[in-house]
This record gives C-alpha cells, sequence and structure tokens, in this order.
C-alpha cells in the first residue's frame, strides 16, 4: 500500500503554507508523484482514512439518548396539546404520531445502532469549529449593541489568524478589505437596514 | 402546435435583458461559491437565498437556475483540480479528472465537463418539456390522500437513498416534520411548541433553516476537516478538448444524458446515483477499463453529463407534483414557496409563464454556463488559490449579513446560528441534513393533506387504501420500510454463522 496522506491533527487546519489554497497542507515530505497513482480504490481508502476518528458507542449512545428525550418531551407536549379522534384531531395529534415515530427509531438507534461507526470523535480540532461559534454567537449579540463593523472585523481576525494560521500581516489587511467591501455592499450599495456604527 | 405556444412564450420570459442578467449573475455566484471547498450546490443555494428576495418571482427562480447550474460545476471544478468533490455527485468525477490534471490536461477535463454538463442539460430541458406536463396532467386528479402518500414516499426515500445510516437519517426526517408544526396550527390555531415566543407564532421560516444547516453547518463543519493536502495548479490550459477527445467521449456523453434524465426523475440522491452507474456503465463497456483511473476522458464527461441530466430532470416531481426528489431540490421548493408559488400539477395550467420560464431558463443557464467556464477556468482557479483560512470568513459573514436583510430581523440570524449549530453536531454525529430539510419543507403539506383526508375518509386510516394511486404508493412505501430490515435480519441469522462479517452488514443496512 502506498503510503498515505494521513494529516496530523494540526490545530484548526492551520499552517500558514503561501500556495496552499486551503488549511492544513499535510503532504509536507510526501512527494507529489505518490498521490499520482492512486486508483480510484486506493484514493477511497485514503479518504476514509483521512476522515476524523469515529466515535465510539457512547456517542452513539448519547445521540440516541439525545433522540428519545426530544421524543418524549415532544409525545408530552403533543398529548397536552389534546389528541382528539383521527376523525376530528386536536392540534396535538400530528405531533404525537411523529413524536411516537421519533422515540421508535431512537429506541431502535440506542439498541441496534450502537455499534455504527458513523459519529466523528471531538478531537482537538474541534476547537475551531467550537471557537467559530462563539464569535458567531458574540456577533449575534453585539451587532444590535455596536453595529456590524466590529464584530464582523473581530470575526474575520479570529477566524483568519488563529484558526486559519495566517499571518499578522495579511490578516489585519484581508480583514480590514472584507469588512469595507461589505461596508460598500450592504450599507452604500444595497442600502439595507443592517446596524453599522459608521 | 397549440401544445407549444407556452414554451415560444416562456423564452420570450426568459430572454427579456433583465432576466438574461440575473441569470448571467446567478451563474457567475453560483460558480464563486460552488468552487469553494466543501460547499456543494445546497450549501451554495442556501447561502445565497437572500439574494433572490425583492426580485419578481420569475426572475427570481431563473437566477436560482443560474446559481444551481454554477454551483454544480463549481464542485466539478474542484474534483478536477483539488481532488476535492464539492458534493457527492462529483465523486466519481475525482478518479479519472484529478488524472487527466496530473497530466496536464486539466483543461481537457473540464472543457469535457462543461460540454457533457451541457448537453446532458439541455436533452434533459427537452424531455422535461414533453414529459412534465404530461406528468401534471396526471396529477391533477391527485387528492389529499395522494399528496399524503406521495409526501411519505418521497420523505422515506431521501432518507433511506442517503449515505449514511437510514435510521439517523428517518431521525433526522422526524425532527424536520416536528420542526414544520412549531407555529400556529392551520386548522385550529392553536399554537404549537412556540414555548409563548411571539417570533415562533408564525411557525420557523424555511430559509433560516436551510441557511443554518446546510450554509454554516457545513462551513463549521469544514473548519475543523482540514482539506487533504490539495495544490491547484497555476493556469489550466487547452479548455477546448480535441477533437479525439471529443469523438472519444461522445459515446458517454450520449449514455450519460439517457441514463442521467432516466434516474434524476427518481426520488432520492439522482444526480449522485446517475454519476455513479454512468461512472460504472463506460467502465463497463470500454474496450480497456484498466485506462479507468489512470485519465480516461469518458470518466469525466459520462459521469459529468449524467449527474447534470440528473440534476435537470429532478425538477420534474419539483415542478409537476409539488414533490421534491432531493435536498437541493427541497431549497428549490422552499425558494418557489417564498416568492408565493405553489409548485404542483395545476403550475403548467394556472402559471404557464412562470412554469415555461422557469424551464426555459434552464437552457439559458446551460448555455451561459458553456460559454461562462470555458473562457473563465483561469479565474476560477485563481479563485482556488485564494486560502480557505480568507474564505471561511468572508461567507460566513455573507450567511450572517444575508439572514439579517431577509426580514431586517435578528431574531432571523440567531436563529441561523442555532440551527448552525444543529446542523454541525448533525453532521459530526453522523445524521444526514438532507433529509430534515426536506422533510420540514414537506411536513405542512404533509399534515393538512394527512388531515384532510382522514376527514374525507371519516377517520379511518384504511380509507387511504380504497384509492388505487395512493394504496400503490403506501405499499411501495411499506416496502421499501421494511425490505432493508428483512434484510439485515437475514443477514444477522447468516452473520452468526459468520461473525466476522456481522457487523459490516449490520452497519450498511441499519
Amino acid at each position: 500500500m502506498i503510503p498515505v496522506n494521513v494529516t496530523p491533527p494540526v490545530p484548526a487546519g492551520g499552517g500558514s503554507h503561501a500556495v496552499a489554497p486551503s488549511g492544513g497542507d499535510a503532504s509536507g515530505p510526501l512527494p507529489d508523484g505518490d498521490l499520482d497513482e492512486l486508483t480510484p480504490e486506493q484514493l477511497a481508502a485514503q479518504w476514509e482514512e483521512e476522515k476524523p476518528p469515529a466515535a465510539g458507542a457512547l456517542a452513539n449512545m448519547a445521540s440516541s439518548l439525545v433522540v428519545l428525550g426530544l421524543g418524549i418531551g415532544s409525545l408530552v407536549l403533543s398529548v397536552a396539546m389534546g389528541l382528539g379522534t383521527p376523525a376530528a384531531p386536536q392540534p396535538g395529534l400530528w405531533p404525537f404520531i411523529i413524536s411516537c415515530v421519533m422515540v421508535a427509531l431512537g429506541l431502535f438507534q440506542l439498541i441496534i445502532g450502537r455499534h455504527n461507526r458513523d459519529a466523528e470523535k471531538f478531537t482537538r480540532m474541534s476547537m475551531a469549529p467550537l471557537t467559530g461559534l462563539v464569535t458567531l454567537a458574540l456577533m449575534v449579540a453585539l451587532m444590535p449593541a455596536i453595529g456590524f463593523e466590529l464584530p464582523a472585523l473581530a470575526l474575520c481576525i479570529v477566524w483568519m489568524r488563529f484558526l486559519g494560521g495566517e499571518t499578522w500581516r495579511s490578516t489585519l489587511l484581508v480583514s480590514a478589505i472584507v469588512v469595507a467591501s461589505f461596508y460598500g455592499i450592504f450599507v452604500l450599495a444595497l442600502n439595507a437596514s443592517i446596524p453599522h456604527l459608521f | 402546435m397549440d401544445f407549444l405556444n407556452p414554451v415560444i412564450n416562456g423564452f420570450a420570459v426568459v430572454l427579456e435583458p433583465m432576466n438574461l442578467l440575473y441569470c448571467l449573475i446567478g451563474v457567475v455566484i453560483g460558480m464563486l461559491i460552488g468552487v469553494l471547498p466543501g460547499l456543494g450546490p445546497a450549501a451554495t443555494i442556501a447561502i445565497l437565498l437572500p439574494l433572490t428576495y425583492n426580485v419578481e418571482p420569475v426572475t427570481a427562480i431563473i437566477m436560482l437556475a443560474g446559481i444551481f447550474y454554477g454551483a454544480q460545476y463549481g464542485g466539478t471544478i474542484t474534483s478536477v483540480l483539488l481532488k476535492l468533490p464539492g458534493e457527492a455527485s462529483s465523486v466519481v468525477t475525482v478518479f479519472d479528472g484529478y488524472q487527466m490534471a496530473k497530466q496536464g490536461k486539466a483543461g481537457t477535463a473540464l472543457g469535457l465537463a462543461a460540454i457533457g454538463s451541457f448537453i446532458g442539460g439541455t436533452a434533459s430541458i427537452i424531455g422535461l418539456t414533453f414529459l412534465a406536463p404530461l406528468v401534471a396532467s396526471f396529477a391533477l386528479d391527485f387528492g389529499p390522500a395522494e399528496y399524503s402518500a406521495l409526501a411519505l414516499l418521497g420523505i422515506l426515500l431521501v432518507a433511506t437513498i442517503s449515505s449514511g445510516s437510514k435510521t439517523k437519517a428517518l431521525i433526522a426526517a422526524a425532527i424536520g416534520l416536528l420542526l414544520a408544526t412549531v407555529g400556529r396550527d392551520v386548522f385550529t390555531g392553536e399554537s404549537r411548541f412556540t414555548f409563548g415566543s411571539l417570533e415562533l407564532a408564525d411557525g420557523i421560516d424555511f430559509v433560516p433553516i436551510a441557511m443554518g444547516i446546510f450554509g454554516l453547518g457545513e462551513i463549521l463543519y469544514n473548519l475543523e476537516e482540514r482539506h487533504r493536502a490539495a495544490k491547484a495548479p497555476s493556469t489550466v490550459s487547452n479548455v477546448w478538448p480535441s477533437r479525439g477527445d471529443l469523438k472519444q467521449a461522445s459515446g458517454a456523453i450520449g449514455r450519460g444524458s439517457v441514463l442521467g434524465f432516466f434516474l434524476g426523475i427518481l426520488p432520492g440522491g439522482g444526480a449522485t446515483i446517475a454519476s455513479m452507474a454512468s461512472y460504472a456503465m463506460e467502465k463497463k463497456r470500454a474496450k480497456q477499463p484498466e485506462r479507468f483511473g489512470k485519465g480516461a476522458p469518458e470518466g469525466v464527461a459520462g459521469p459529468e453529463t449524467a449527474n447534470n441530466a440528473a440534476a435537470t430532470s429532478s425538477f420534474i416531481p419539483l415542478l409537476t407534483l409539488g414533490i421534491p426528489a432531493n435536498a437541493t431540490m427541497a431549497l428549490m421548493f422552499g425558494a418557489l414557496l417564498i416568492q408565493g408559488v405553489t409548485p404542483g400539477p395545476q403550475l403548467v395550467d394556472e402559471n404557464p409563464d412562470l412554469f415555461w420560464g422557469v424551464v426555459n431558463s434552464m437552457y439559458i443557464g446551460n448555455i451561459l454556463l458553456l460559454i461562462m467556464s470555458l473562457p473563465l477556468v483561469g479565474i476560477f482557479v485563481k479563485i482556488l488559490r485564494v486560502r480557505a483560512a480568507i474564505l471561511a470568513p468572508v461567507t460566513a459573514l455573507i450567511t450572517l449579513l444575508g439572514a439579517y436583510t431577509i426580514n431586517n430581523s435578528m431574531f432571523d440570524v440567531t436563529l441561523v446560528v442555532v440551527f448552525g449549530i444543529v446542523g454541525y453536531v448533525m453532521k459530526k454525529f453522523g445524521f444526514e441534513p438532507g433529509p430534515l430539510v426536506l422533510a420540514f419543507v414537506l411536513g405542512s403539506l404533509l399534515e393538512s393533506s394527512l388531515r384532510r383526508s382522514l376527514l374525507v375518509f371519516n377517520g379511518d386510516p384504511l380509507g387511504f387504501f380504497s384509492r388505487p394511486i395512493s394504496a400503490t404508493l403506501l405499499i411501495v412505501f411499506v416496502l421499501v420500510a421494511v425490505l432493508p430490515g428483512i434484510r439485515s435480519m437475514l443477514a444477522k441469522r447468516k452473520g452468526s454463522s459468520l461473525e466476522e462479517t456481522a457487523p459490516v452488514q449490520l452497519k450498511e443496512k441499519v
């Protein structure tokens, strides 16, 4: 088997590589020639191997339990809304049916599907989406108060510098250009009523 | 030739300069976002949905068709140049496309894909032009019972054909149906699952869900997934395939068109199945099958033709029955509903301008795609060289600010972020987001037609089996639902003697 191109856990697919179009340039010392020879089957195997590690039975159980919880919760709420009869249904009947299906599927998944390997493990790299989420949430919280410009600038800087591993210089330059052009498009050109500071 | 009159009128609509312009903008922006690694057509359309607000329905849909084609081709570009399929239906393009690129024939591969897509798409539209009115006239007799059965079957098929675990896909669909019940009950006016929130009283809008789950969820997921080391070539030359290449690929293009058209009509990942079937067929037919995977032009032309043909023909169930066949069509359905257009059998007769405008805009979209893609490949290659680290925050900001402009409300933006989290977590735990969005779109239709038909049947669920069409559809539904269970049961029984293979099969069937 040709040595496949296993990606080391670089934080946030980083690596400030000058040519790589995307983050995580992991090929490093691997000569490009190796990639040339891959047949479709090997390519598929390589993708399989590059996928994040699969989560264990615990994650599957947890997700099934969440589904079960959701199902039971909506079951209780829909019973409270009143079911009625099929001929004269109350608002709760349809959500009740869906909740029953959901509970059944959740149980099925809990018992039969617990060995599925399709869930992904949360790794160190999952910090990147988490950080991204925090910046997004902050932006949503701050936008009505101080306009979109500063939160957007902060979001760009965090995503480019810390999640993307760009250099400070290009981060600052590109972030400023991005926010300025958004200002130009949304505020000046489209006249949208987005909350803005300036 | 009365039948052709509305078709010709449709051309008049499409050829209005304004509509042409929007189609062009759609194709270009669709390609621009579609070449971003990891963002397929569904994500692209979701992110760009706000663009289609505040324009006339026909124009909006023409633009959406443009975005759709552009995004589809954008995925092809990344497959060939970066070995990164933008979506499932261009996975097989990678096998030979990337090899061709490695041999310095990236331009040829992209050119063949564009020409194949054009021919496949155009053939499919011609098929659609003749088939759609027929299907629609047949479906005019459909009552609520048939619609309930059809919607149920559609959701089930999309969930079971999806690539991951079937149970999880069905759970996602159930969540989608449940989300669709939030808000006022149409029959009694009572609020459901609003938890006292005024903003939820009218239900959850489709757009924040789509933008969150497909758009933001995908962006967050890609933040984590380090892209496979990929370098875009600096230049791509020889976009025009040589006569020899064309000759070699022409058979594949012809077969791909027909195959794609028919597979696309079926519900469930039409384009994906079509591209894979075409690749398999070409490999089987080839005199030297060993060339495949080493840069065979047919291996690019066939699947690309087939997936575009299928993507086009999957408009048939949407436009004639009002049932989207896959997640991308669910987005189109949502976009049409926003414009106040309910796709269904009556659309051809009641709104011929719109119907034929949409259909004919596909011709224009296809032609624009061909004209734009060949000379502009160089520009797209340049975009590919922009680092994902820079593109990610830009797309995230487009999504957030775009979501705000829909209703000028922060609540929508919050919803987008919430559903972005939901989408990300779902992908992490192996739940396909597609069935959720599809089920959400069909949710209210399903509920109201179920309740209406139960009224007609005096509350007797067996009434569904008293009508031939709904009975047939429901029997198919039961078969599709039960068969995998029986098969896995049999596999398990066999597996008890062969314990090695049992978990593998379980994983596939569950």
